[in-house]
C-alpha cells in the first residue's frame, strides 16, 4: 500500500494517560527523536502532584505536549493538533483543548463501561457521535500491543504497559522520526532485564509498522528540519540548564559549588543533577530541612566556596531569615526560587510567577537583594551564571526566579562555547604588611567588602546579623551607623544597574505606541503572541526583563516612551504593582493565575485590544 | 584513630591565651559563667597550637552566641538555632578548619533542636559547646526546654508544664559518636573535657552545666557547693570503675534490667565505665541518672566512638568521581547527551 506524505510546516502533539502510563516518558523520548531530527521544538510537561493517583480517575491524568516546526517557535503550542488519549479520563481531561479538525487517537481497550462511568461519561462519547469534529482513530492500543509481545517471556502485565511505546512508534512513523536513538535509551533503561527491554523494543517497533500497514492512517506528515544558526544542539529543560549553568559558574569561577537543598516540587531535578556531578567538586548536601539547606550553603560561602540553595514557594519562605542574614554579613549566596503555584503548598506541580514580590521584598528590615529571573528552559543556563557573577562581584545573596514551566519545559539549546562564557573572579581578600583588616571597608565603586576566607592569616575576623560599625565591622548601635549602613547596603544593591545591560525594545516598525513588557518565563508567550499580532498588521513593541532587581538604568525611559505598557504576569499583578510604585507609570496588567503558561492567541487578543482601544 | 585535626594547619609559634582575646569589651552580665567558659577555651586553644585563622566559632543567638566576637579566631554569629547548618557547610567543604559551635539550652534544643539532632546523625567535623543554664537569659528570662518542670518565670507564672529534655540522652538518642558533660566552674574538668572533644574525629556534643547568676542563680548549686560536690557528682572516667562521694564510698552497678543503681563502693560488681563501647545503652542509663535536684550527676565523656564523618566521606565521593571519570571537563558536560550539529 502507498501511503501519502504530507508536508507540514509545524505541529502540536499531546500525550494524555494515566499517571502510570508513561507519558512523560513517552514524550521525552518522541521530543529527543524531534531534536534529533533538526526540528526547533517546546514541550509542555503536565502532570499531577500525586504519584500515583486513583488509576482511571481525573486527577490521575498526566500529559506532555510538544510543538515542532520547521521555522524558530517560542512556545509548547496552544492547541494540540493530535491527542493520544490512552483512557477516557485523558480524553474527557484534554478534549476540550482540540480544536475542531483535529487527530485523536484513542486506546479503545481502555474505554470499558466502567472506566466511562468512572469519569462521568454516560455514553461512550467514541459511539455517541460527540466526537465528530475529529478525525478520530479508535485503536486497541493495549491489546495490540499484548498480542505483538506474546511470544516474549514477560507478564501479561508487563505487556501491557509496553503500550506507551507502542503508541510512540505509531507516532514516530506518522511523523517520520528517526528511531535509532529510542532504541538506545531503552537498551540503556532496561539493560538489567533484557526481556523486558526487548519486549518494549518490539512494542515500539510494531507500533511502528502498524502505522506503515494499516489503513486508519492513510496520510504520514513531514515537517522539515528548521533553520536554526549553525553549531552544536542539544534539548535541554530548564531545571538541567540552570544545574549546568551552575557547574558553569563554578568552572568560571574556580570556586567550588557547594548546594544545600531539600527536595521540593518542581526544583528536586536540580539537585539531582548536580549531585552527578562531583568530578568537577561540586558538593551536594541534602538537608534536614529547607533552613539547613540555605544555613549550609551561607556557611560553605563564608568558607569560600560558591554557595547555592535551590528550593520553590514554601521553602523560599522558611529561607527568608537565613537570605537576611546573608545581606548583613554580605556573603555571596545564591537561591534559586523555581515558583509554583501558592499560596502555600498549592499546586506543587503547576507553574506560577507570584512570588516575585517575595523574592523582592520578603524579609524583615530593609534587606535588598538582586533578583534574576530566565526567560526560557535554555536561558536558566545564562542566569545561573548570571547570578553568580553578581553574587561574587558584590558579595551579596542573588535570588533567582524561575519556574514550572521552566523547569520541566526544554528546547533546542545552541551549546555555548567554553571560553566565551563570562569570567568570575572570587578577589579573596588578602593581608596588607602594616594595616589593620577591615571586614567592611568597601570597594569605593562596586561597595562591596571583602571576602576573607578562614584561613587567610591576618584576617580573622567575626560578622553576623548584629548590626555593624561601618569599616570595622565591630557590633554597632550607633543610630548614624545604623542609618548609614542601611543605605550603603541600598546603594550597593541599586548600584549593580550599571553593571547590567540596558532594556532592549524589539519595535521593528520603530513606530509602535504599545509596549508590552514582561518577565522570566512568560517570553515564549509574549513573543509568539507579538508575532502574531505583527503579522496581522498591528504595531507592538516588546521587551522583557531579565533583571528584576535592580531594574535595568534605562526601565522608566522606555515606559515613558509608549502611550500604554501591558504587563502580562502569571501573578495578580507583582510587577505592574513596582512599575506603577516607582515610576508612577499606568501600565494595564494582564493576570491569569491557573497554574498554566498563558496561551499565544489569549495574549494577541489581550495587545490587539489595547492597540485598539 | 584517625587524628580530626591532622589537615589543620599548625603555628609553629608558640601560642598564649592572649592570642585568642579580642580587643572587644566583654558584655556578659559580671558574674555570668559564661566569662569561665571563654576563659577556660583561651587558655586551652593554645594547646591544640593550631593557626588561629584555620580555626572558626559559629554560633546562634542568645547570651552565649555572643562567644565569637570575643575569640581572635575566624568567627560568625549567625541566627537562632542555625549554628550547626550553618558549619555543616563550612566543616563539609573546608577540611582545614576545626569548627566550633557555641550554643545555649534555647538556641540548641528548641529553636535548633532540628538541626542538632541531624549534625549528630550526620557526624560532621564540628565541636559543640552547648552553654545550658535552664533559662532563657538573653529575653530576660523565660523557662528553656532544659528547665525544670513547674518552673516559675515570667512567662509561666504558675509554673511551667513541659517536661525538659536531657541534652545527654537526646545526642546519645541521635546517634552522637562523642557525647560528654561538664561544668563552668570547673576548669580544669572542662578544659579536659574539650580536649577530648577537639581530639575526636566527628560530632562532640559538650554540655556545660553554666550558671545564669541573673535569671537561674545557682541552678547548679549541689554541684559547685564545696560543702555537698563531691558526694554527688559522679566523675565519669574510661575504663576505671565508677565511684563517687566525698568518701568515695558510692558507686554504681547494673541491674539485670539495664538500669544503674546508686550502691555502695564495696559491693561485687561495681560497674566500670565505658565510654568506647558500641553499644549505647550504658552511656544512656548513664545519662538517666542525672535529675534535676542532682542527687547524682555524672560528669565527664559519657561515649566516644569512632565511626566515619560525613565531610570525609563526601570528600571521598568527590575523589572516588575523579578517579572514575577524570575531572570535569566542562565542555564535555554541555555536549553530552543527544546533540546535532547545524551548518
Amino acid at each position: 500500500m502507498t501511503k501519502q506524505v504530507q508536508q507540514l510546516d509545524r505541529v502540536i502533539i499531546r500525550f494524555a494517560g494515566d499517571s502510570g502510563d508513561g507519558m512523560q516518558l513517552t514524550g521525552d523520548r518522541f521530543t529527543q527523536e524531534t531534536a534529533a531530527f533538526g526540528n526547533d521544538l517546546s514541550t509542555l510537561p503536565n502532570f499531577p502532584a500525586e504519584i500515583r493517583a486513583p488509576a482511571g480517575t481525573l486527577p490521575g491524568v498526566s500529559s506532555f505536549q510538544l510543538h515542532f516546526a520547521d521555522h524558530d517557535i517560542v512556545t509548547p503550542g496552544d492547541a494540540p493538533n493530535v491527542l493520544v488519549a490512552m483512557n477516557p479520563a485523558a480524553l474527557k481531561a484534554n478534549v476540550a483543548d482540540l480544536p475542531r479538525g483535529a487527530d485523536l487517537i484513542v486506546n479503545t481497550d481502555e474505554f470499558t463501561k466502567r472506566a466511562l462511568t468512572k469519569v462521568g461519561y454516560a455514553e461512550n462519547p467514541l459511539e455517541d457521535g460527540s466526537l465528530d469534529e475529529y478525525r478520530v482513530h479508535s485503536l486497541p492500543l493495549t491489546s495490540m500491543t499484548v498480542k505483538a509481545l506474546e511470544d516474549f517471556d514477560i507478564s501479561k502485565k508487563d505487556a501491557e504497559r509496553a503500550k506507551n511505546m507502542f503508541a510512540l512508534g505509531l507516532l514516530s512513523w506518522l511523523y517520520h522520526r528517526p528511531t535509532d536513538a529510542t532504541v538506545r535509551f531503552l537498551e540503556l533503561k532496561f539493560a538489567k532485564k533484557p526481556e523486558i527491554m526487548k519486549a518494549n523494543i518490539a512494542a515500539f517497533q510494531a507500533g511502528w509498522s502498524y502505522g506503515e500497514t494499516t489503513e486508519s492512517f492513510s496520510v504520514s506528515y513531514e515537517i522539515k528540519p528548521a533553520t536554526l544558526p549553525p553549531g552544536l544542539y542539544r534539548n535541554i529543560s530548564g531545571n538541567t540548564a540552570l544545574a549546568y549553568g551552575l557547574v558553569a559558574a563554578g568552572s568560571r569561577s574556580g570556586l567550588p559549588v557547594f548546594l544545600g537543598s531539600y527536595p521540593i516540587t518542581p526544583a528536586s531535578d536540580i539537585l539531582h543533577e548536580l549531585s552527578k556531578h562531583k568530578r568537577f567538586g561540586v558538593r551536594t548536601f541534602q538537608a534536614e530541612d529547607e533552613i539547613a539547606a540555605v544555613g549550609a550553603a551561607l556557611g560553605a560561602s563564608f568558607g569560600g566556596s560558591l554557595g547555592v540553595t535551590t528550593t520553590s514557594g514554601p521553602g523560599i519562605s522558611l529561607k527568608s531569615e537565613t537570605v537576611g542574614l546573608a545581606v548583613a554579613t554580605e556573603l555571596p549566596l545564591i537561591v534559586i526560587d523555581v515558583q509554583r503555584a501558592g499560596p502555600s503548598t498549592g499546586m506543587p506541580t503547576k507553574t506560577e510567577q507570584a512570588d516575585l514580590l517575595q523574592a523582592l521584598h520578603g524579609r524583615n528590615g530593609e534587606a535588598p537583594v538582586p533578583v534574576v529571573a530566565p526567560c526560557t528552559p535554555s536561558d536558566c543556563f545564562a542566569i545561573g551564571i548570571e547570578a553568580a557573577r553578581i553574587a561574587v562581584k558584590y558579595r551579596t545573596p542573588v535570588i533567582v526566579l524561575s519556574d514550572g514551566y521552566l523547569a520541566n519545559g526544554s528546547e533546542p539549546w545552541q551549546i555555548p562555547d567554553v571560553e566565551s562564557l563570562p569570567e568570575i573572579t572570587p578577589g579573596f581578600a588578602e593581608a596588607v604588611e602594616g594595616e589593620d583588616f577591615q571586614p567592611f571597608k568597601r570597594d569605593p565603586e562596586t561597595l562591596a567588602r571583602p571576602w576573607a576566607i578562614p584561613g587567610t592569616a591576618g584576617l580573622e575576623h567575626r560578622i553576623g546579623g548584629i548590626e555593624k560599625a561601618d569599616g570595622t565591622g565591630n557590633i554597632s548601635y550607633d543610630p548614624a551607623n545604623h542609618d548609614l549602613m542601611v543605605r550603603l547596603r541600598q546603594a550597593k544593591i541599586d548600584g549593580i544597574a550599571r553593571d547590567i545591560p540596558p532594556l532592549a525594545v524589539d519595535d521593528p516598525s520603530g513606530a509602535a505606541r504599545v509596549l508590552v513588557l514582561g518577565w522570566g518565563g512568560t517570553y515564549g508567550a509574549i513573543t509568539a503572541a507579538v508575532r502574531r499580532v505583527r503579522a496581522a498588521g498591528g504595531r507592538i513593541a516588546q521587551a522583557h526583563l531579565r533583571h528584576l532587581n535592580p531594574f535595568p538604568a534605562n526601565i522608566e525611559e522606555v515606559l515613558r516612551s509608549y502611550d500604554k505598557v501591558v504587563v502580562p504576569e502569571i501573578n495578580l499583578g507583582q510587577l505592574a504593582l513596582l512599575l506603577r510604585g516607582r515610576y508612577l507609570v499606568d501600565v494595564i496588567g494582564y493576570n491569569r493565575v491557573r497554574g498554566l503558561p498563558f496561551k499565544a492567541e489569549e495574549l494577541q487578543t489581550v495587545l490587539q485590544d489595547v492597540i485598539d482601544s | 584513630m584517625t587524628d580530626p585535626l591532622a589537615l589543620v594547619p599548625k603555628d609553629p609559634e608558640r601560642q598564649t591565651a592572649k592570642d585568642f582575646k579580642t580587643d572587644q569589651e566583654v558584655r556578659w552580665c559580671p558574674g555570668c559563667g559564661d566569662y569561665a567558659i571563654l576563659a577556660a577555651v583561651q587558655g586551652f586553644l593554645p594547646e591544640l597550637g593550631l593557626r588561629r585563622e584555620n580555626v572558626v566559632f559559629v554560633s546562634g543567638i542568645g547570651c552565649s552566641s555572643r562567644f565569637p566576637y570575643y575569640m581572635n579566631t575566624y568567627g560568625f554569629h549567625s541566627i537562632h538555632g542555625r549554628a550547626p547548618a550553618i558549619a555543616t557547610g563550612l566543616a563539609s567543604s573546608r577540611p582545614d578548619l576545626s569548627v566550633w559551635v557555641v550554643t545555649g539550652d534555647g538556641d540548641a534544643l528548641s529553636i535548633g533542636g532540628n538541626h542538632l539532632i541531624h549534625s549528630l546523625r550526620r557526624n560532621v567535623n564540628l565541636k559543640i559547646l552547648l552553654f545550658n543554664n535552664r533559662i532563657y537569659g538573653l529575653t530576660k528570662g523565660q523557662y528553656s526546654p532544659t528547665s525544670e518542670v513547674g518552673k516559675i518565670t515570667k512567662s509561666t507564672p504558675m509554673g511551667s508544664l513541659d517536661s525538659p529534655f536531657n541534652p545527654i540522652s537526646l545526642a546519645i538518642g541521635a546517634e552522637a559518636s562523642f557525647v560528654a558533660r561538664t561544668i563552668d566552674s570547673d576548669r580544669k574538668h572542662l578544659q579536659s573535657v574539650l580536649r577530648a572533644a577537639a581530639q575526636h574525629n566527628g560530632t562532640a556534643l559538650v554540655e556545660i552545666y553554666q550558671n545564669c547568676n541573673i535569671f537561674n542563680d545557682d541552678a547548679f548549686l549541689p554541684l559547685k557547693d564545696p560543702a555537698r560536690r563531691d558526694d554527688v557528682t559522679v566523675r565519669l572516667e574510661h575504663g576505671e570503675p565508677i565511684v563517687f562521694g566525698a568518701e568515695r564510698d558510692k558507686a554504681l552497678r547494673r541491674t539485670p534490667s539495664g538500669a544503674i543503681e546508686v550502691v555502695s563502693a564495696d559491693e561485687p560488681g561495681i560497674l566500670v565505665h565505658d565510654a568506647k563501647a558500641e553499644d549505647p545503652s550504658l552511656a544512656f542509663s548513664l545519662s538517666r541518672l542525672d535529675s534535676p535536684t542532682f542527687e547524682h550527676t555524672p560528669i565527664g565523656i559519657f561515649r566516644q566512638v569512632e565511626r566515619p564523618t560525613y565531610d570525609q566521606l563526601m570528600r571521598e565521593q568527590l575523589d572516588e568521581a575523579v578517579a572514575q571519570q577524570g575531572p570535569g571537563d566542562l565542555a564535555g558536560l554541555l555536549a553530552s547527551g543527544d546533540t546535532w550539529r547545524i551548518d
